[in-house]
């Protein structure tokens, strides 16, 4: 079965105080598929004055907003909900139209998983209390919630639909207003979003505005007027943002990538059983979503008694990856985001192989042909290494895997620590001990035991070191977009007797 | 003997860029997205510090990187080309539908002993 590109309108605009509005300066860029680098169609190249515009109207709304109910805010969010699910296929392939990535994974992943933090952020609202401590006899401490205000959010193209709604409804339920930037590359699904759900919020509550990064990204950035800042990206823009948040005192939260080891002992190979197919299947998801996804699991380290027999599976299981029309639902790996991401993909496959790395599969681009002969592929790719080689350490952001060998427990938590970056991890052992102790030992916010690329809602998920800070699909982020207000009360009816 | 070079094409957009911006530096960034690609920023936008290491001067402006990604750059030789494409970063040249890439060889024999 198969899908086909969905019709578009020639030109979109931003989504501000409840309507769309075209961009003040009445200037356009072009948005293209990388399936086939086809024009879909034409976005607002926001400016300044249109950021400002939508932060007028942010902070215009934020304090009827901030004092609606959390019954209220809850029912809202799951109407979005059931509005995305109602909606899923349509939604879906236009993601896969407009991020490269193929149909299977958005049907199954990217929108269904969207839908469900829409509903979890609704129910963690309603499930959470205030504190109150009696001090002594006669205090009460008592600590209320509130919003912080207006909050700025600057997405990824990665999971364009599925990252606004990581972000989004955590702002959102706890009674703050936002502006939203999607990235350039995938501007659509947040559009259309707002076509569906434009009149679910009052006015002001949610804008999205397009455009460039230096143009739009950094006014919303640096504006006085926004309450705090979500970024999800690289480490210099990461820095910028801080600089900018740090003039205006405010907080931030940033996802900044990683580079992730997924490690196998050799307890993994003591029977040919589902669990060592589950296991292969582990390894082999670096190519999910293409590598563009912040946790890729992108170092391969396998106990070295186990090394051939386990990497002649993986390199079969990776031969048998189907890449093709990311509108066929036979179709797992589709195509890179855009042409500079593909143009980067190939300068690493180069300098991997200067610097020795040895193919074990793929190791150049896919020129598919027809339709998709302008489209950007890039073919899975094992390439076998050491840890000091700059494919291990830079994020490629492409299906590429670097493997290596490890001898003892120690040698593989000092490989897998051995990178600037604690995003995510994989341990993949049957040995019980193992499974507690490496994962503990592991610098990164996200250990996967015995599994891989799991995302569910209720599960925390962030960095450590240069990866960032902050927690997000939790209802501890609730708290990042918060404040607290403490009401320290005292029942004593006695003066102190200082004066 | 330079650690890293501009290509004809890139410096021109360079050039095209000062004329708008005024002073300008690169920073390579690292991580996720458009991670392990040099972003130009107004110089005076950018915070250096010591933990920034100057790797040369190309088309006039410094290149940095910050001390501990230096530690696993610093064998190879790095080109800024450009391509056509569309970052989302806070990179100047993203309006033109272009973005800085980096070339990459590593360093030989000889210009290893004169820069390591």
């Amino acid at each position: 079965m198969s899908y086909t590109k969905p019709k578009f309108k020639e030109k979109y605009a931003n989504f501000i105080n409840g309507a769309f509005v075209p961009p003040k300066g009445g200037q356009y860029f072009d948005n293209t598929s990388p399936v086939d680098n086809s024009l879909i169609a034409q976005y607002p190249r926001s400016q300044k004055e249109d950021v400002e515009m939508a932060l007028d109207a942010a902070n215009a709304a934020k304090e009827a907003w901030g004092n609606t109910s959390a019954t209220e805010r809850a029912s809202l969010l799951n109407k979005v909900a059931d509005i995305i699910e109602e909606n899923l296929e349509e939604f879906a392939v236009m993601e896969t139209c407009d991020n490269g990535k193929p149909i299977r994974e958005t049907i199954n992943a990217d929108i269904p998983l969207a839908v469900d933090h829409w509903r979890y952020f609704a129910a963690c609202i309603r499930s959470e209390e205030g504190s109150a401590t009696e001090l002594d006899a006669n205090t009460l401490s008592m600590n209320i919630k509130e919003p912080l205000g207006v909050i700025g959010q600057i997405i990824p193209w990665n999971f364009p639909l599925l990252m606004l709604s990581w972000k989004l409804p955590p702002a959102l339920v706890t009674g703050n207003c936002v502006v939203l930037k999607p990235a350039e590359q995938t501007p659509s699904t947040a559009t259309l979003l707002m076509e569906k759900i434009a009149d679910v919020f009052p006015p002001g509550v949610v804008n999205i505005v397009h455009g460039f990064g230096p143009e739009a990204g950094k006014p919303l950035a640096s504006s006085p007027r926004v309450d705090k800042v979500a970024f999800t990206g690289e480490t210099t823009t990461g820095q910028l943002i801080m600089q900018y948040a740090s003039k205006n005192l405010n907080p931030v939260t940033m996802e900044l990538g990683g580079k992730s080891p997924n490690i196998f002992f050799n307890s993994v190979m003591d029977a040919d059983d589902a669990y060592l197919d589950k296991a292969i299947e582990g390894a082999v998801l670096f190519a999910f979503n293409q590598g563009e996804v912040c946790t890729c699991p992108s170092r391969l380290l396998v106990q070295e008694d186990i090394y051939d027999a386990f990497m002649k599976r993986v390199v079969e299981r990776t031969n048998a990856i189907v890449q093709d029309n990311p509108y066929d639902v036979g179709t797992m790996v589709g195509a890179q985001a855009s042409n500079d991401q593909y143009e980067k993909i190939k300068s690493y496959l180069k300098i991997g192989k200067e610097e020795g790395a040895k193919v074990l599969a793929g190791g150049d681009a896919n020129q598919l042909s027809g339709d998709f002969s302008d489209g950007f592929y890039i073919q899975p790719t094992i390439l076998e290494g050491h840890n000091k080689m700059r494919v291990f350490q830079e994020e490629i952001f492409g299906p590429v895997v670097c493997v290596t060998k490890f001898k003892d427990e120690a040698e593989a938590l000092e490989i897998a620590n051995d990178t600037l970056y604690g995003l995510g991890a994989g341990v993949w052992t049957r040995d019980a001990h193992q499974l507690y102790q490496i994962p503990r030992a592991i610098k990164a916010g996200r250990v996967w035991v015995n599994c891989y690329h799991a995302y569910p809602a209720h599960a925390p998920f962030g960095g450590y070191k240069k990866s960032g800070f902050g927690r997000e699909n939790h209802v501890m982020m609730l708290n990042y977009y918060r404040q607290t207000k403490n009401m320290l009360i005292s029942y004593d009816k006695n003066k102190l007797g200082f004066f | 003997m330079e650690r890293v070079e501009i290509t004809e094409a890139a410096t021109k957009v360079v050039r095209q860029l000062q004329q708008k911006h005024g002073p300008l530096l690169f920073h390579l960034s690292g991580g996720c997205c458009d991670g392990s690609s040099p972003m130009v920023l107004e110089e005076e936008d950018f915070y250096i510090d010591e933990s920034d290491v100057l790797l040369g001067v190309v088309a006039g402006l410094n290149f940095y990187m910050n001390q501990d990604q230096y530690e696993y750059w610093k064998h190879t030789h790095l080109t800024i080309d450009v391509t056509k494409g569309r970052g989302s970063s806070f990179s100047l040249e993203i309006p033109l539908g272009l973005r800085f890439i980096i070339h990459s060889r590593l360093l030989d024999e000889k210009e290893s002993k004169m820069l390591l």
